[in-house]
């Protein structure tokens, strides 16, 4: 929705499996700045898909010259992390959405421990410079496998809070000693595999953190948009969805009235009947109840999509 | 456009008053004959030139006069601004936003010129010319939430996102609609929504909030609120209801139409960048009903609204003693004739 076209300024490998990208605006100008551990959707035209990928934003949040991803290839993935691999080059321009920060800092905190395990790293990047910038005390846990595979390693600041554990050289994290002895009021953050987050859980509980000190990432990445039609009954029409288009922005595109607030799936305004229904809707809103939702009756365009034979909606 | 201030008072003797611009501007919030609570949150996007829409922090001929009154306010009661320890952030993105969009709404008025950290900000209404290092408080005679909300019509509080949920942890609260931010500091979006009749009931609260954790940087939203006032007064808090809720008993059918006001708040919401904090003005905007009824539009609507509103929302607003008169009054307005859509005048 407030998505912005910008434009590959640099494209740097960081090690074998992941590479940085720079965005900046095409005409110059300066980006909106972001809290640490924000993220932006990357939206990768594909063929007649458009995926959308969540990247944490690693450049400094208060620098607004240009929004920089780390992107680790994963060949087994849906296709994104592919995609920014071999087929994005500096000068292309892609569409980004504004920053979302769904992993920020309790700045309540005393003092902040982040754990990061692999490509886990990546929001940490941006929320060390926060803390330095807003000179809150603080320490950094980095884990990988070996140094080739670190690839966060040269961008982090040579710093006596920052340690790197490489299990290859025999340093492996000691979660136990990370965590106990911290001061009281200190939040842990950890990103990275899912062990990793249940393990550092399993050990603060253990130690009797509270669990409002403890937070992990979680990726809420909207699923790729495929084109779909629709049969409007009240006004004759049929119309197709494009990939990035939401089924309200197609009804207003083809002139057909439907009313609308928040378009966030919140508000209920752009409710509509479903007459008829063959194959599944996928909501996306926070409108209908679970038994609406299954019954497949109504359909909240601003956010929702389907997949299937055939969709009647009264408008 | 310059805007002529007025010299006017929300206490005591009362002189506020309305240009008929002002009128004409007021953000009448009924777009039907009937009202029930609903999630009505839309864009904030620009409206029509000199309509409170038209820009993102409205500015307007009550400006000086709104800004005295504050201060009165909090010299009494220094509890109405809060900040706890952590919203300090917030308190600067917030700053930056209020001088970044006056300054670009109305250079006249206001200006900002940066250079890297060190800002002058000149504020030609108040005579205010301050220079000072952004994110060095000690740089400003007080807070950064404190210092911009002593210049910004409408009260405003400072949300902290975390674990799901929004966390009153800042505000500027001198103008508000009997509740208190000395008792909501620190509580969470449900917990200081509780007292609110049917909306809970309604999933109007679940649904707000799934939204508003989902806010985006510029893209800033609103909706419209209401009550209604007996006199001008900005300071209807439960800390001075002594002062306030006895002047509902002096109302009499002949000086319901000057003294019964319609209080509309135009509330905005704002991501803020650094802190991930959401910003909540609330933007009063208050209006007799003999101004009311000069629209002939408005008239007709308001009178049944609040003929036909469920009671428990007269209570809750406070307006349960006066409504049989206001209704009657406002009965001579409302010659039954339909409405047209939509919150504005007919042309
Ligand atoms: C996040 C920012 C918000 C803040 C700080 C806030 C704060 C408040 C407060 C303090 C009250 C008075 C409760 C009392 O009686 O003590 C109130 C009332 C209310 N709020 Fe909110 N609110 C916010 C957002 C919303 C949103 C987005 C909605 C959307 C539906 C909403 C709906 C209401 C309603 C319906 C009332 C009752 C008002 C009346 O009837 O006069 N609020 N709010």
């Amino acid at each position: 929705m407030t998505a912005r076209l910008l434009r590959v300024a640099k494209i740097t490998p960081l090690s074998p499996l992941v590479t940085r990208f720079r965005f900046e605006c095409p005409e110059g100008g300066t980006l909106p700045l972001f809290s640490g551990g924000a993220h932006v959707v990357v939206e990768m035209p594909d063929g007649g898909l458009l995926r959308r990928n969540a990247y944490s934003l690693i450049s400094d949040p208060m620098d607004g010259s240009g929004y920089e991803i780390a992107v680790r290839r994963e060949d087994a993935g849906r296709g994104g992390s592919r995609f920014m691999h071999s087929r994005v080059a500096e000068g292309d321009t892609l569409r980004i959405g504004a920053p979302v920060n769904l992993f920020s800092l309790d700045l309540r905190a005393r003092k902040h421990v982040l754990i990061a395990g692999g490509i886990g790293i990546t929001p940490f990047l941006a929320q060390l410079r926060q803390l330095i910038r807003l000179q809150l005390p603080f320490e950094l846990h980095y884990a990988a496998r070996s140094r080739a595979e670190a690839a966060g390693l040269a961008l982090l600041p040579d710093l006596p809070q920052v340690h790197a554990h490489i299990s290859d050289e025999g340093n492996r994290m000691d979660l136990g000693a990370i965590l106990a002895g911290q001061p009281l009021g200190t939040h842990v953050y950890t990103c990275g595999p899912e062990g990793l987050i249940d393990a550092v859980a399993e050990t603060a509980t253990r130690l009797g953190w509270p669990r409002g000190a403890l937070h992990s990432e979680a990726f809420l990445s909207p699923p790729p948009g495929a084109a779909f039609q629709v049969r409007l009954a009240r006004s004759g029409k049929t119309i197709t969805v494009a990939p990035h288009q939401s089924l309200l922005e197609a009804l207003e595109e083809a002139q057909v009235d439907a009313p609308w607030l928040c378009r966030g799936g919140a508000c209920g305004q752009c409710e509509t009947v479903v007459l008829s229904c063959k194959g599944r809707i996928e909501h996306h809103d926070h409108f209908l109840t679970d038994a609406e939702k299954a019954s497949q009756t109504r359909i909240m365009p601003c956010v929702s999509r389907f997949q299937g034979e055939d969709l009647t909606l009264d408008r | 456009m310059t805007i002529r201030f007025n010299d006017e008072t929300f206490r005591d003797d009362y002189t506020f008053h309305n240009s008929p611009e002002a009128v004409r501007r007021f953000p009448f919030p009924f777009d039907h004959d009937s009202y029930m609570y609903s999630v009505n949150i839309e864009p904030h996007r620009r409206g029509q030139a000199g309509s409170v829409f038209q820009h993102r922090f409205d500015v307007d001929e009550h400006y000086i006069a709104e800004m005295r009154d504050r201060e009165i306010t909090l010299k009494d009661d220094p509890l109405r601004c809060q900040s706890l320890p952590h919203m300090e952030l917030a308190g600067w993105d917030f700053l930056e936003l209020v001088m970044t969009c006056k300054a670009e709404d109305y250079p006249d008025l206001f200006s900002l010129t940066r250079d890297g950290d060190r800002w002058h900000w000149i504020n030609r209404p108040l005579g205010i010319d301050q220079r000072f290092t952004f994110l060095d408080a000690t740089t400003l005679p007080c807070g950064p939430m404190e210092y911009i909300t002593r210049q910004t019509q409408g009260d405003h509080a400072l949300l902290d996102q975390r674990e799901g949920n929004l966390w009153m942890d800042a505000g500027m609260i001198t103008s508000q609609a009997d509740w208190s931010l000395d008792f909501d500091i620190g509580m969470n979006f449900f917990e200081w929504h509780a007292p609110v009749p049917k909306a809970a009931e309604m999933g109007v609260f679940q649904r707000a909030l799934k939204f508003l954790l989902n806010l985006q940087q510029g893209a800033p939203v609103r909706r419209l609120n209401w009550t209604m006032t007996v006199n001008p007064r900005l300071d209807t808090s439960p800390e001075n209801y002594h002062k306030w809720g006895p002047e509902k008993r002096t109302l009499t059918p002949e000086t319901v139409g000057a003294k019964q006001y319609l209080r509309v708040e135009l509330q905005t919401l704002w991501r803020l960048p650094r802190s991930n904090a959401v910003a909540f003005p609330i933007r009063c905007y208050l209006c007799a009903l003999e101004d009311i009824v000069t629209v002939p539009k408005w008239g007709r609507r308001l009178h049944r609204v609040l003929r036909d509103l469920p009671e428990e929302l007269a209570t809750y607003k406070g307006f349960s003693v006066n409504r049989p008169m206001i209704v009657d009054y406002l009965s001579k307005f409302d010659d039954g004739a339909p409405t047209s859509p939509g919150i504005f005048p007919d042309p």
